[in-house]
């Protein structure tokens, strides 16, 4: 009993980094331009994609994917920005969520036209076998998305928080136009983020393929975690989407193996709403 | 807004447009446009003047769809007679989720209305007596003509028609009332509303729950017309997006903008399935993403201000003639 409750809880953690590696992106985005992103889950998608076809042309496995999926969503990310998101981030927020899910509903229906609907796994064998730790079973496929998360996650927080870099995308943030007299330039420092939080996506979405299905339409059931995610943890925080991202992946392993496994949602997002009740700006997000 | 001669020749162009453009398809597409437009412009009291951006509206438009039905099955009313139901029951949502998220700014209102949403959807998807993943069905073959289930889509268009007219009056009325100055007041500057006093809370909430309750009249009709209902087509997500996404098109906070989305994105959904979805299926919401990329791009406020700016221009100009 005990030990499969850790077990249980073992699984979570290592599905709630992989829900904070492409939070983290979102959030990004979100704390810095303060714009929704409505295609983030097709971004993943995408991800996914780039893993399915560097394994079915070169027979790549995560070694390969994950630096290809990194740079291929890191350009689209930047394409994004220069031509419609610069655009439409100083407009209202329904501009923004009207560009962005037409952006998503262009980047699922290109992928439904090229890949078609079925779904698409990738062979158990590329990241084979389950490991032992101590009384915990995991597959290894899990183990290294989980891994592989975390340290990408911690990254782009230090890179926020601990470089040049970071800083001065942090003060364009805060005032673009003085940011500008500064000598920093706000649409280079944009393009960036875009460019890191799409990686970001780009890396989730190549670990997630090896142990989830590969569709098109996997992107709006990311999507919506991620939203989650990141409002729990807060706009603009990535420890925040870290901590929420781990704790919705506990939560729903350990509710879906308590109560059931269709039920694991219905609780995520009930706690989620009176999360948002009680704090009502996220767990780590600023007033 | 629009000038006293317009009206008239407005309220021609939809009545007369199933008469001339009488083909079945034709009548059937101008019907689904009044029906969204009904949902959109119940979605832009709270979403367009209040600047509440829900994305989560699907629960009361799944209300009314669900109330038809289930009254139907369960009571043997014809469907728009559960009507009533959905919308008390819409109401009574709408009070209960709105006390809590109301008082969350921005983003995350409108996180926190998907997470409902999806909680709702969840939720019905297992609730056996709503027909659980496989949803609901109304009368199989009109029993009175109450049940108002016709072949033609002509009789659908006038009664659209009809409730659309009611909708945008009722908003119209709100537009001038005291409760309209309010939503401005407090899409322009929350704190500032509340400083001179504007009772913010209970104005939000009223707006939200008559915003629901109209929501769910399109998801009753909605359910009349088409005779199902599942999760997906109720309370899916792409409902509320849809609603938000016409009104942002035509222009969120006009009266005629949700109505202007509709005309635009209905028909060019409907269209571009009938020609390309034989062909290459899913180039169809391939073409419709572009679009609506492109417009938000270049007409961020939507496509109808710019129009009405042009407009107010032109009167303008006839008044301020020199002398």
């Amino acid at each position: 009993m005990f030990s499969t409750l850790i077990q249980v809880i073992a699984g979570g953690l290592l599905l709630g980094a992989v829900y904070a590696l492409f939070s983290s992106g979102l959030t990004l985005i979100w704390g810095m331009m303060n714009v929704i992103n409505f295609a983030h889950g097709d971004f993943v998608m995408l991800g996914m994609y780039v893993a399915f076809v560097v394994w079915s042309v070169m027979g790549g496995g995560p070694a390969a994917a994950v630096p290809i999926a990194a740079l291929a969503l890191a350009s689209l990310g930047v394409v994004c920005y220069f031509v419609l998101i610069r655009h439409i981030m100083r407009g209202p927020m329904l501009a923004q969520i009207l560009g962005t899910f037409g952006l998503a509903l262009l980047l699922r229906y290109s992928a439904f036209w090229y890949f078609g609907t079925s779904f698409r796994t990738l062979p158990e064998t590329l990241v084979g076998g389950t490991l032992l730790i101590g009384p915990i079973r995991v597959e290894s496929s899990r183990l290294l998305a989980g891994v592989v998360a975390l340290i990408v996650t911690a990254c782009l927080h230090l890179i926020l928080t601990r470089t040049a870099l970071g800083s001065r995308m942090l003060a364009v943030a805060e005032d673009a136009t003085a940011a500008e007299l500064m000598g920093i330039r706000p649409d280079r420092m944009q393009a960036i983020a875009w460019a890191l939080a799409a990686a970001a996506t780009g890396v989730a979405g190549a670990l997630i393929a090896n142990f989830f299905y590969v569709a098109p339409s996997v992107g709006e059931t990311l999507a919506i975690v991620a939203f989650v995610t990141v409002s729990l943890g807060g706009f603009g925080s990535v420890p925040g989407a870290l901590a929420a991202g781990l704790l919705i992946g506990i939560i729903e392993s350990v509710s879906a193996y308590a109560i059931g496994a269709i039920y694991k949602d219905i609780v995520v997002y009930a706690l989620f709403v009176l999360a948002l009740w009680l704090r009502p700006v996220g767990l780590m997000g600023k007033a | 807004m629009m000038k006293r001669t317009a009206w008239p020749i407005f309220g021609i162009i939809l009545l007369g447009y199933p008469l001339i453009f009488s083909t079945p398809f034709q009548q059937r597409l101008g019907a689904l446009v009044l029906l969204s437009a009904i949902g959109a412009s119940a979605w832009n009291i709270v979403g367009g003047y209040a600047g509440l951006i829900s994305v989560g509206h699907a629960v009361f438009f799944g209300c009314g769809a669900y109330g038809a039905l289930a009254s139907y099955k369960y009571l043997g009313l014809p469907p728009i007679g559960g009507l009533p139901i959905g919308v008390v029951v819409s109401i009574g949502i709408a009070a209960i989720v709105g006390v809590p998220t109301l008082r969350l700014s921005g983003h995350y209102f409108s996180m926190a209305t998907i997470a409902v949403a999806e909680l709702v959807r969840l939720v019905v998807s297992n609730i056996d007596w709503l027909g659980g993943a496989q949803g609901l069905s109304g009368p199989p073959v009109p029993r009175t003509p109450l049940d108002l289930s016709f072949i033609s889509a002509l009789p659908y268009y006038y009664l659209f028609l009809g409730v659309l007219t009611i909708v945008l009056a009722v908003t119209r009325q709100m537009e001038r009332g005291r409760i309209g100055y309010y939503l401005r007041a407090i899409h322009d500057s929350e704190r500032a509303a509340r400083s001179l006093g504007a009772p913010v809370s209970r104005y939000k909430l009223y707006a939200y729950m008559m915003s629901a309750a109209l929501t769910a009249v399109a998801g009753a009709l909605y359910a009349v017309m088409f005779g199902f209902v599942d999760p997906e087509s109720g309370l899916g997500i792409l409902i509320s997006v849809k609603m938000v996404m016409m009104a942002a098109l035509g222009g969120a906070g006009l009266l005629l903008g949700p109505l202007m989305g509709a005309v635009i994105l209905v028909p060019l959904e409907e269209l571009s399935n009938s020609l390309l979805g034989g062909i290459a299926p899913g180039v169809t919401f391939m073409v419709y993403g572009a679009i609506i990329v492109v417009i938000a791009r270049l007409q961020p406020a939507g496509l109808l201000r710019p129009i009405l700016g042009a407009l107010r221009e032109r009167s303008d100009k006839v008044v301020r003639r020199p002398c």
